[in-house]
């Protein structure tokens, strides 16, 4: 019976703490852009401009949720709840702490690959839906990003995975106990960074949303909560994929002194501030610039990772 | 004045019993008139054959001279057709008219001799109702399509009061909302390949890429860019027309909002304009002032630029930094002014006040503080690789088709060709200032981008030296058509109050003639064509804009590309939305 409350509370305990993070965000990639960027950001709502997430909430679910008269109905609504729910069911086999973790999967890593690959559908539905050309421009853009950068996603991580014999998670982490795979990884780190960047459509590579050339990409037509639930979808996926990195590459939950889950909670953010970072600084590059960045460099670059790591780990044995 | 070397050259080529006459003007470009028929061949062989030929059409306008008298020495005309063309080899203009008769006249199109000339002929027809025969699509290019009326003819009503009250009943709106639809065919268009579809996207006019109200109109295979149709016009206010009504003092706030980045420096090119017009010599101290609120300009206008393309090319960041930049330059106009975008400050004879006690720091200070922000932006910006590979061998054209388009400022500098109008024809004082001309190499995106940041360099360099030789003395000259006159002559002796009651009450009399002021502007070379006939306002003036020709000439180096190199296409070319529709 305890074990069945016990549940309970982390899943309501991580969705909160998936949603308050996600939603907070909005307020600090603001407030962060806005110290590099010589401003000061919202910082009039509440201490801080804290209560600035509040307020935008209460904005975004009171707009006019307006479906175009034009769009295909049903995978228009149906679009930003799949980017919404995968983004979110990721969070389930995050590892915060060696007891905290809604599911202990034996094949997390590939539980991951294949949510993060659904949450890329909605992106495209939403594209398509929309019956719109800038929209249907963004999609597409999306579909190939995706295409290009789900391959050596997956690949990068095989590294972790040998090194560590197993796909779960928590054993992952705990195979960092001597040291981070950062170290022994650093090539599948870098490419499952940019590919991270990839996955979220984050700036450099927001190329679906583009906003200087496709106005605002595949949801361009979209207002209102569902809006609203792409641009929160969003914050969730940098999360996710911070928190992934932390874990697969910085020892997750590993550290002295400070209790766990400070640990986890404290890398995740330095790679959320990273992907800030990234925004502030970079242009974009092109579509087929990433394109070919991914198929000419980046795959290569994770084929040579892989075969050197499985040599060494074969070596070893 | 006479018609000059090139005169000479004309009747050599086609005889002294040709019909051509000199026109006298108080500008230094020859006025030649030309019969009807003959105006192709003298444009081709000027162009063509000339000796150090006239390659640029720089300007394609008309004159309604129906209500024109001081007009001695000049034959009958209705309506006037002005080509002004331009030779970079004799650093001169020429400027060939025509005289067409009858109410609604018809030329022959010169498209087939300068293909820049499609866009001028449109809006010819579109302002003054002339048709040519022989244009490819002549159509109205800034009016509405559906508007009743030729603007700049004499007959129509310069103010909305003259007309009757406007109503937007809803079939109005049907039908304004459908003379938009766009229909490929008009511009000779396949509607499909042979494999596929095209996709015609409509850019604009509200495109966060486009960076004011135009239209570009792609047609696209998958994403490539098979061809574009600029449509402007959206942001036309009219501003020669109004310029018809204004006194020639009240005008001035207009041209601040032509290019509205480049705030004082359209006085400039206007007042200097007028100057010629009036004969007003311009005292040492006003024309550096002068010169040092133009160069800083430039900066603001430049900074907008760097910022606004890094943002066009996804990087967030600069364009916060450059608007900082910019807002302590304005922080320097409006301590000078009193005004910020367009303080409206430059005065026919000077400017409009002294410079306040303690400019000379404020500029020191930003003197100090710029080049090391420049040095960051180059880090951030130019040495990027992700923009190097976006802007470098993009967007290419040559140094014969930028000219061929009429393309002048940083794009025509960018293709190698060092033509600058502050160095080729000194005006206003630039010839006492130190400065070098930057200038690219390959004509792309990249070039455009280092020339015009190496200009901010030379804009503080420009502003520096006017620091330090600032010449004392009167900010306006004592000319009666100073305008207003010195306020502190006015209560000393009886004519200066007389002028002073009369320019600013009723507005100075300039007069009869014809004059054209030059400027290297912000975007590129701005002009001011007056024509004066004894009164109070412009009896015509023709505002020559940099951006409409460059804007003419985006298809040109977009076609094969695809829509993000259109997008740093348009940051590059640097056009203002003001200056393209005036």
């Amino acid at each position: 019976m305890s074990d069945v409350v016990l549940h309970l509370l982390t899943i309501v305990g991580v969705l909160a703490a998936a949603l308050t993070i996600a939603a907070g965000l909005i307020w600090g990639e603001r407030r962060l852009l806005a110290l590099w960027q010589d401003r000061y950001g919202p910082n009039r709502v509440g201490p801080f401009g804290l209560l600035q997430v509040v307020a935008d909430i209460i904005k975004i679910f009171t707009k006019e949720d307006w479906i175009p008269p034009f769009a295909d109905r049903a995978v228009f609504v149906l679009a930003p709840g799949i980017v919404f729910a995968a983004g979110l069911m990721v969070f389930a086999i995050l590892p915060v702490t060696p007891g905290i973790a809604v599911v202990r999967l034996n094949v997390g890593v590939l539980y991951f690959l294949a949510i993060s690959s659904l949450g890329a559908y909605g992106v495209v539905l939403a594209g398509w839906s929309s019956s719109s050309k800038y929209s249907l421009l963004g999609g597409m853009r999306a579909a190939a990003q995706v295409l290009t950068y789900e391959v050596f996603m997956g690949l990068s991580l095989m590294g972790v995975v040998m090194i560590a014999g197993s796909f779960d998670l928590g054993r992952i982490v705990e195979a960092q106990k001597n040291l981070w795979f950062c170290v022994p990884q650093f090539f599948g780190l870098l490419v499952f960074f940019m590919a991270g960047l990839a996955e979220a459509h984050r700036s450099p590579f927001d190329l679906p949303e583009s906003d200087s050339e496709l106005v605002a990409g595949y949801h361009s037509e979209y207002s209102g909560m569902k809006f609203g639930m792409f641009f929160v979808g969003e914050y969730l996926s940098i999360t996710v994929i911070s928190a992934l990195i932390a874990t697969l590459f910085f020892g997750g939950w590993l550290g002295p002194v400070l209790p766990p889950v400070v640990w986890f909670m404290l890398k995740t953010f330095v790679f959320i501030g990273g992907f800030i970072l990234m925004r502030a600084t970079l242009p974009r590059p092109r579509y087929d610039q990433l394109m070919a960045l991914g198929w000419k460099l980046l795959l290569p670059l994770t084929l040579l990772n892989l075969l050197i790591t499985g040599a060494i780990v074969l070596a070893a044995r | 004045m006479t018609g000059g070397d090139v005169f000479q050259d004309l009747e050599r080529e086609f005889g002294p019993a040709s019909g051509f006459a000199v026109q006298p003007v108080r500008d230094e470009v020859p006025t030649i008139w030309v019969p009807r028929e003959s105006v192709t061949p003298v444009l081709k062989f000027l162009k063509n054959s000339a000796p150090q030929p006239y390659r640029m059409l720089y300007d394609l306008t008309a004159i309604d001279e129906r209500k024109r008298v001081h007009r001695e020495g000049q034959p009958e005309s209705d309506f006037t057709l002005v080509y002004h063309l331009l030779s970079l080899e004799r650093n001169a203009d020429v400027r060939i008219k025509t005289a067409l008769q009858g109410e609604y006249p018809t030329a022959a199109s010169i498209t087939n001799v300068f293909p820049a000339a499609n866009w001028y002929e449109r809006e010819v027809w579109d302002m003054f109702g002339i048709k040519f025969d022989g244009h490819p699509n002549l159509r109205r290019i800034l009016m509405p399509p559906t508007w009743e009326g030729h603007p700049l003819r004499k007959e129509h009503p310069a103010r909305a009061t003259e007309m009757g009250p406007f109503q937007m009943s809803a079939e109005r709106v049907d039908r304004e909302q459908e003379a938009l639809r766009f229909h490929p065919e008009e511009w000779g268009m396949k509607p499909r390949g042979e494999n596929s579809e095209y996709l015609f996207l409509n850019l604009g006019p509200n495109h966060p890429g486009v960076h004011g109200v135009i239209r570009f109109l792609l047609q696209l295979d998958g994403e490539e860019i098979l061809d574009v149709v600029p449509e402007i016009g959206f942001h036309h206010r009219g501003a020669e027309k109004m310029a018809e009504r204004q006194t020639w003092h009240t005008f001035i706030p207009y041209t601040d909002r032509v290019d509205y980045l480049g705030g004082s420096m359209n006085n400039l090119a206007y007042v200097l304009a007028v100057e010629k017009l009036a004969g007003v010599d311009v005292p040492d101290r006003a024309k550096v002032i002068r010169i040092m609120l133009s160069e800083f300009f430039r900066l603001a206008s430049h900074l907008v630029w760097y910022g606004t393309l890094a943002q066009d090319l996804g990087a967030l960041s600069p364009v916060f930094f450059t608007f900082n930049d910019r807002e302590r330059i304005f922080d320097i106009v409006e301590a000078i002014t009193g005004g910020r975008m367009h303080p409206s400050w430059f005065r026919i004879g000077g400017v409009a006040q002294d410079l306040p006690q303690g400019w000379d720091r404020l500029v020191e200070d930003f003197l100090r503080y710029m080049p090391a922000r420049l040095r960051e932006y180059d880090m951030l910006v130019l040495q990027n690789r992700i923009f190097k590979a976006r802007t470098q061998g993009i967007g290419v054209f040559t140094r014969e088709e930028a000219i061929e388009w009429g393309m002048t400022g940083p794009g025509l500098r960018s293709t190698g060709l060092g033509w600058d109008f502050r160095k080729q024809r000194p005006y206003g004082g630039y010839d006492q200032f130190e400065f070098d001309i930057p200038v690219g190499a390959n004509g792309d995106c990249y070039d455009r981008a280092t020339v015009r940041v190496e200009e901010m360099r030379q804009s503080l360099r420009i502003i520096e030296q006017c620091r330090k030789i600032m010449p004392a003395g009167p900010y306006k000259s004592a000319h009666p058509l100073a305008t207003p006159p010195v306020k502190e002559r006015t209560m000393h002796d009886i004519e200066t109050l007389i002028a002073h009651f009369l320019s600013v009450s009723w507005g100075p009399v300039i007069p009869a003639g014809e004059a054209f002021a030059g400027i290297e502007a912000t975007k590129g070379n701005n002009g001011y064509y007056l024509i004066s006939d004894g009164g109070i306002h412009a009896y015509r003036a023709r505002i020559r804009a940099p951006s409409f020709p460059h804007i003419q000439m985006v298809p040109l180096i977009s076609r094969g590309l695809i829509i993000a190199d259109l997008i740093a296409i348009l940051g590059s070319v640097d056009f203002v939305l003001a200056d393209v529709d005036r």
